[in-house]
Parts: C-alpha cells; sequence; structure tokens
C-alpha cells in the first residue's frame, strides 16, 4: 500500500514541477485516435470554496496553447496492444501540439478508456481522539478504510473520499475543524489492470516524458460534460468511445462509480465493413457520412456508393440504401447501450435520485442516437458537448474530445485522492526515522 | 479489367517522426539549446578562429604593419600636415625666442606635435605668462603669448631684474637708466611683495620725484627712501593707510622738508621722527639745553 502512496506521490509531485513551469501536455490515448492538448497556466491560483479537503483543492486558470490528434495505431478496447506503433502515434500527436504551440513540455497527464476499471465503495471509521476533527484525523480515516482485495496485478487509479460523516451528521465536505466523536468516511477506489498502466507508462517514457497524472477517460469526460447541477444531483456519463464506452456516475461532485465495456464505436465499423464487404476505412467514411439509426422512407431512396476496387464492374458499381446501412448499425449500437444498461443497473443507479444520462465521446454523434438512448436508458438523456476551454481550437470541441477537454480540467482542479493527504503517523514503517523524530516531539 | 489509375497512390503510412526527429525538434524548442545554436557557437566559433589566425606570428606581424601602414597614411594626409608657426601677442624679441623655442620642424603632421608640451616649453621662458597654442585650418600653428610686463625693478647683489606684479623675473637690466619709469626695490624678499610696493607707489603721488626706492626690511614690511637719505619706516600692516596720513602731515606742516633724517610709522598712535644730529642740537639749543656733544 505504501508503494502506490509513493508513486501516486512521486506524480503529484512531478505536476506541482509542471505547475511552476507552467506547461503541461495532456494525452488522451484513445481506441480511434490520439489526442494532445498542451496548457499553459498562466493565472495566479484561485482559491475555490467548498472545493474538497486536501491541499489538491483550489488550482490555477489555464489556456490551450497547442493542440493536435493522430488516428490511433495499435491501441484495442482502450489498452495498448502494439507498444511500437503507439510510442509512434504519441510521437506524432506530441510533436505537432509542440510545434502549434512552439514551447517544449516534459510533463504529461494521460488518460485511458480500458484496462477493466472496478469501482469499490469503501467506508472507514474512527473514534475521534479529541473531538476537533485534525487533518491528521482525516489521514487517519482513510487509512482506516477497509482496502478489498484487488486482484492480482491491479493498481488503484483512483481514490477519492466522497463523503465524510460525523456522529450522526452525514454530507460533510470538509470535516476540519467541526466537533464530534466519530468520523466516518466513504471513499470511493477505482482499480485498473497494473500492466495496462506499466505498458502507457513506458510509452510515454519513450517519448522522453513524464508522467504528472493518469486519469480514467470515464472520469475526466464526465467533468468535461456533465454541467455542475448535473455532478452534484446525481448523472451519469455515458463516454462512447472507439473500442471501448466508459460509464461514471456523479453525485455531489464525486465520481461513485465507473465502468468501461469494452465495445465500441470500432464495432459499429467492423459490422458496415463485413455486411457490406468493404475496406474498414471506407466503412468509417459511410458511417461517419451516411450513418444513422432511424430509418425514414427517404433513407430508401437515398444511394450510398460503396466501390470496390476488384475490376469487376457488379462489384465496382455497388449501392445500398441508408435504410441498409441504418440497418447494420443499430442492433449494434442497441446492443451496446444495452450493455451500459446493465452496467448501470449493476450500479444501482436507478435508486439515484436524479437519473440523468449523458451520452458523450465520438459515438453520440450518431444521428437519432438521443432518441434510441431514450428508449434504452431511461427519458432524461441528452447529448453532451464538452465544456469551452480557453484557447481549444474549433475543431477540438467535439464530443469526440471530452475526454481531452475533461483532462485539462482534471490538470487544473484535480480532487483530492487519498494519497494527497499525510500519512498518518502511526502507519510508517517500523523504525521510521520521522517516528523516532516525533517520539522524541512527544517526550521532550 | 483492372484499373490503371489505382496504383498510382499507394497506400499511405501514418506519418510519424523518427526517435531523433522527435528529439531535435524538443531540443530546438528547448530556450538554452537555441540560444547555444544559434549565439554561442557561432560566436564561439569566429572568437576560436580569429584567436587561431592572431596565435600564428607572421598573422600577426602583418596585422600590425597593416594597422601602423594605415595610420601614418591617414596622418600624412596634407589637411593634418602643420606648415607654419605664427607667434601673436609677442615683442619682436621675444617672438623670436618663442620660435626658437618650440623645437618644431615643420612641416609635420599634426597628429604627431604635443601641443601640451611645447606649451609647457614655451611657458618655461621668464617673459611669457602664458601661452595659449591651436592649430588652425590651413595648416598654421598659432602661439598666441601673453607676455609679462614689467612693474619695477629688483636691485639686488646680483644686479638690476625687471619683475612683474606676481614678483616674477620678467628680464635682466644692466642699468637704472635703461627703464626710469619704473620704481626699484630692494632688500631680501622684496620680489615676493611686489603688489604692495605698487601699491605704495602709486599711493606716494606728489613724493614721487624724491623717490628713490623702497626697501624690505626683514621680509615683513616696507621703507621708503628718498634722496637726502630720507626713510620713511612703514608699518607691517595697512602701509598705505599710513602713506597717506604722512602725506597729509607733510602737506599741512611741510614735513619732509625740514631737516629729517627718519619717520617712523611703525606704531600707528604716533610718528616719531628722527632729526639729524645738527637739527637736533640747534633744537636743543633754542630751547636752551647744553647737551655734551661727544662721538657717541
Amino acid at each position: 500500500m505504501t508503494d502506490l502512496y509513493t508513486s501516486q506521490r512521486a506524480m503529484r509531485n512531478m505536476r506541482k514541477a509542471a505547475m511552476q513551469r507552467g506547461v503541461v501536455a495532456i494525452l488522451d490515448v484513445g481506441t480511434s485516435k490520439i489526442a494532445c492538448l498542451i496548457l499553459r497556466f498562466d493565472g495566479p491560483e484561485h482559491l475555490r470554496e467548498q472545493d474538497g479537503v486536501g491541499p489538491m483543492a483550489g488550482q490555477s486558470q489555464f489556456r490551450v496553447i497547442g493542440a493536435a490528434t493522430t488516428r490511433s495505431r495499435g491501441v484495442r478496447f482502450g489498452e495498448i496492444a502494439v507498444m511500437n506503433e503507439t510510442e509512434r502515434a504519441i510521437r506524432t500527436a506530441v510533436q505537432a501540439a509542440q510545434k502549434m504551440a512552439n514551447v517544449r513540455v516534459d510533463h504529461v497527464i494521460a488518460c485511458f478508456s480500458g484496462a477493466e476499471p472496478r469501482s469499490y465503495g469503501l467506508a472507514g471509521e474512527l473514534d475521534l481522539q479529541d473531538s476537533v476533527v485534525t487533518e491528521q484525523d482525516v489521514s487517519r480515516v482513510l487509512a482506516a478504510c477497509d482496502v478489498p482485495d484487488l486482484g492480482v496485478g491491479r493498481e488503484v487509479l483512483h481514490a477519492q473520499p466522497v463523503n465524510f460523516a460525523l456522529d450522526h451528521r452525514t454530507g460533510l465536505g470538509d470535516p476540519r475543524g467541526q466537533i464530534g466523536h466519530r468520523l466516518a468516511v466513504d471513499m470511493h477506489l477505482l482499480s485498473v489492470g497494473g500492466d495496462v498502466v506499466q505498458n502507457l507508462l513506458y510509452c510515454i517514457k519513450r517519448c522522453d516524458l513524464e508522467l504528472a497524472g493518469l486519469a480514467s477517460s470515464a472520469y475526466v469526460s464526465a467533468i468535461a460534460a456533465l454541467v455542475e447541477d448535473e455532478q452534484e444531483l446525481g448523472a451519469a456519463c455515458i463516454d462512447m468511445g472507439g473500442g471501448a464506452t466508459g460509464v461514471s456516475i456523479f453525485m455531489k461532485k464525486h465520481m461513485i462509480y465507473a465502468d468501461s465495456l469494452r465495445m465500441g464505436g470500432d464495432h459499429v465499423t467492423s459490422d458496415i465493413s463485413k455486411g457490406l464487404q468493404i475496406p474498414l476505412a471506407l466503412a468509417e467514411k459511410i458511417k461517419t457520412r451516411h450513418g444513422g439509426l432511424y430509418a425514414t422512407g427517404m433513407d430508401d431512396r437515398e444511394m450510398i456508393d460503396i466501390g470496390g476496387d476488384t475490376g469487376d464492374w457488379e462489384t465496382d458499381r455497388r449501392q445500398i440504401s441508408r435504410t441498409e446501412l441504418i440497418g447494420i448499425m443499430r442492433p449494434r449500437v442497441e446492443e451496446i447501450l444495452e450493455e451500459v444498461r446493465a452496467a448501470l443497473d449493476a450500479a444501482g443507479f436507478d435508486t439515484l435520485p436524479s437519473q440523468q444520462i449523458v451520452l458523450t465521446g465520438g459515438g453520440s454523434q450518431i444521428p437519432g442516437l438521443d432518441g434510441i438512448a431514450t428508449r434504452i436508458l431511461g427519458q432524461r438523456v441528452r447529448l453532451g458537448r464538452p465544456l469551452r476551454v480557453q484557447g481549444l481550437p474549433q475543431a477540438a470541441t467535439g464530443a469526440a474530445f471530452a475526454s481531452a477537454v475533461g483532462l485539462c480540467l482534471f490538470a487544473a482542479h484535480p480532487q483530492d485522492e487519498w494519497w494527497d493527504f499525510e500519512i498518518p503517523a502511526d502507519r510508517y514503517p517500523a523504525r521510521s526515522l520521522r517516528r523516532a523524530m516525533k517520539w522524541f516531539k512527544d517526550n521532550w | 479489367m483492372q484499373s490503371l489509375t489505382a496504383s498510382r497512390h499507394p497506400p499511405r503510412r501514418d506519418p510519424a517522426p523518427s526517435r531523433w526527429a522527435y528529439r531535435t525538434q524538443r531540443w530546438m524548442l528547448t530556450p538554452i539549446f537555441r540560444a547555444f545554436l544559434f549565439r554561442g557557437l557561432p560566436l564561439m566559433l569566429v572568437l576560436g578562429g580569429a584567436a587561431l589566425w592572431v596565435g600564428h606570428e607572421p598573422n600577426r606581424d602583418a596585422l600590425i604593419a597593416t594597422l601602423t601602414e594605415l595610420r601614418e597614411k591617414f596622418e600624412s594626409r596634407p589637411e593634418f600636415q602643420v606648415s607654419l608657426a605664427r607667434v601673436d601677442g609677442a615683442s619682436e624679441a621675444l617672438a623670436e625666442v618663442v620660435r626658437a623655442k618650440l623645437g618644431l620642424t615643420l612641416p609635420m603632421s599634426s597628429f604627431d606635435i604635443d601641443l601640451e608640451a611645447v606649451r609647457a616649453r614655451i611657458e618655461t621662458l621668464d617673459a611669457v605668462k602664458s601661452a595659449d597654442l591651436r592649430v588652425r585650418s590651413g595648416g598654421v600653428l598659432e602661439v598666441v603669448i601673453t607676455e609679462r610686463m614689467p612693474v619695477a625693478i629688483w636691485r639686488t647683489e646680483d644686479g638690476l631684474t625687471l619683475i612683474d606684479d606676481e614678483g616674477h623675473r620678467v628680464a635682466g637690466l644692466i642699468s637704472r637708466s635703461d627703464r626710469p619709469d619704473l620704481p626699484v626695490i630692494a632688500g631680501e624678499g622684496a620680489d615676493k611683495a611686489t603688489a604692495e610696493a605698487i601699491a605704495l607707489v602709486a599711493a606716494a603721488g606728489p613724493l614721487i620725484p624724491r623717490l628713490r626706492g623702497l626697501v624690505r626690511m626683514g621680509e615683513r614690511r616696507w621703507d621708503i627712501v628718498l634722496d637726502r637719505h630720507q626713510r620713511i619706516q612703514l608699518p607691517e600692516k595697512n602701509p598705505v593707510e599710513a602713506l597717506e596720513r604722512l602725506l597729509a602731515l607733510d602737506h599741512a606742516q611741510d614735513l619732509l622738508n625740514r631737516d629729517i633724517l627718519t619717520v617712523d610709522l611703525r606704531s600707528d598712535r604716533r610718528p616719531t621722527l628722527r632729526l639729524t644730529p645738527h637739527a637736533l642740537a640747534e633744537a636743543r639749543r633754542a630751547q636752551g639745553l647744553e647737551t655734551v656733544e661727544n662721538e657717541l
């Protein structure tokens, strides 16, 4: 546990160094595209109230000064499958963004969608020594949480205190300084496959960059796509990416559940490709230009050339109607949404007071998706586009950039994680020098 | 029926920078590296090349020779040649001496003339109070001389000397009668108080025809010597006022025409007279006093 603590701490320190440098790169490693944004932090650090407990609360303003996106290579289901190819793709994106920004970046904050995230709700309780809650008490109660068995080779990606309770009062954002006897905490812990993280780390290291933060793409795209009251009242964000669909549920401005389905827009493309016997690139083109989910009479008459390079006249002059295309796409999209529904049900989303669902990500741009999602997921569905951030090029403001934009916001205003609090003194390894120092201080 | 144009566009590979291209770009975006590459490195190359070239002995000699030649060529241009020296503000005789003292072999370049040194050389002449040298256009060295004006003759054991109002020697003098217009002063340290002597002579007015000269006594006060061996002893302080008082007395009582040897004005409370021995005896006899006259 201390290993995780130190590695995440090291990442936080790196992030602090990047903040001092004023320039940090944002890297969204997706299945269909790799996006790199370069942020310059220029404003003074504004302290915002009710942001959280620890030292991460309140951060600076930023501006996007470089943006580049490239076709992703070697990534499947949001996980790196071919290291060299992915490294080259990251290099391409970073180089183009650096060229646009005309600065060199050394620190990168990355997100990825795959690696089978699993959510755990943790609870911890502590009897306070004296009746006032101190920062040490907060750390101690966080340490008192029972960490479940995560499984072999899994690592903690996020561990955020969601709720504090003091005696019978619950829903406290910041319990410090309050008076009570028993402090309890609810923590949300997200674990991912460790080898996926290691692969990403290796690729980033090969690009001469240093990792200053790591986030789940389901989490960050929800930050970008959910508006503030949705985050407060409770909402689910469905990030429909190329190879994976991220699901995250927010409540009281904290993520309480996240999941990732290994299905996405690429599956729709491959369905088209297989169904029409055309190459993937052409299938992707047809999907984006003519795709849809609701067939009308008009669509019967709209014929799409699908061509071919066989030399056979009949094959090269093939045409399909748009209705046929919709007939291929719709079952797959429905299947994805059914899976999402299942994931939401498993998370107990239907018990939440507000059941807002926001669809975002590149896959959410299919015309008619909101209609179909309403039928499958529930009545309150909307399509979400990421928040506007300063300096972002017009081309990068679409729903496909939700996780990149969310990562910008995450870089600027990170939530307190478990490792942002001091290790409670009694959890240090035995014979620690600091423990000895504390003993001296207490007794002399 | 294979399409003939299909193979013209081979499937495009995804463009990706090589590792080295990527690193080079990152280096080029590093400000300190750019500064080194575009400023430091060229500067080092140029300086290093220059140092190598200069480090070679013949090159250095050639460089120095070229520079010297250029300098000489420039200095010897006709615009800078001085061919004439003109002496202004000096008498004929003095101008000759000054010209000889210049010590310049004209024509020469104005860069080679050390005007300060020449000026110092000219000002060593006694008769020159100050000299002003400048090179005028047309290659003329103009020397403007301010002469010392003699105001008195100083008689010493060595002979007669003309001195100006600062007591500085102007010229020697062979005989007093060459300059009858100037007063004679004598005594040790007389030259240092010339200004006072001149003021006394100016105040002497009616005594001028009888004035033989002024004698500095003990380097602190003046005696005025008149004919008939009369002597006026002036005080150290305010000698001019004392002399004016004496002149008033003389005007009222015709003092100096009497048989008096010395008028002592050293005490400002009263003048003291010293009669000639004969006059003293006469005066006593008139008062009915008989004195025993002896050698002493």
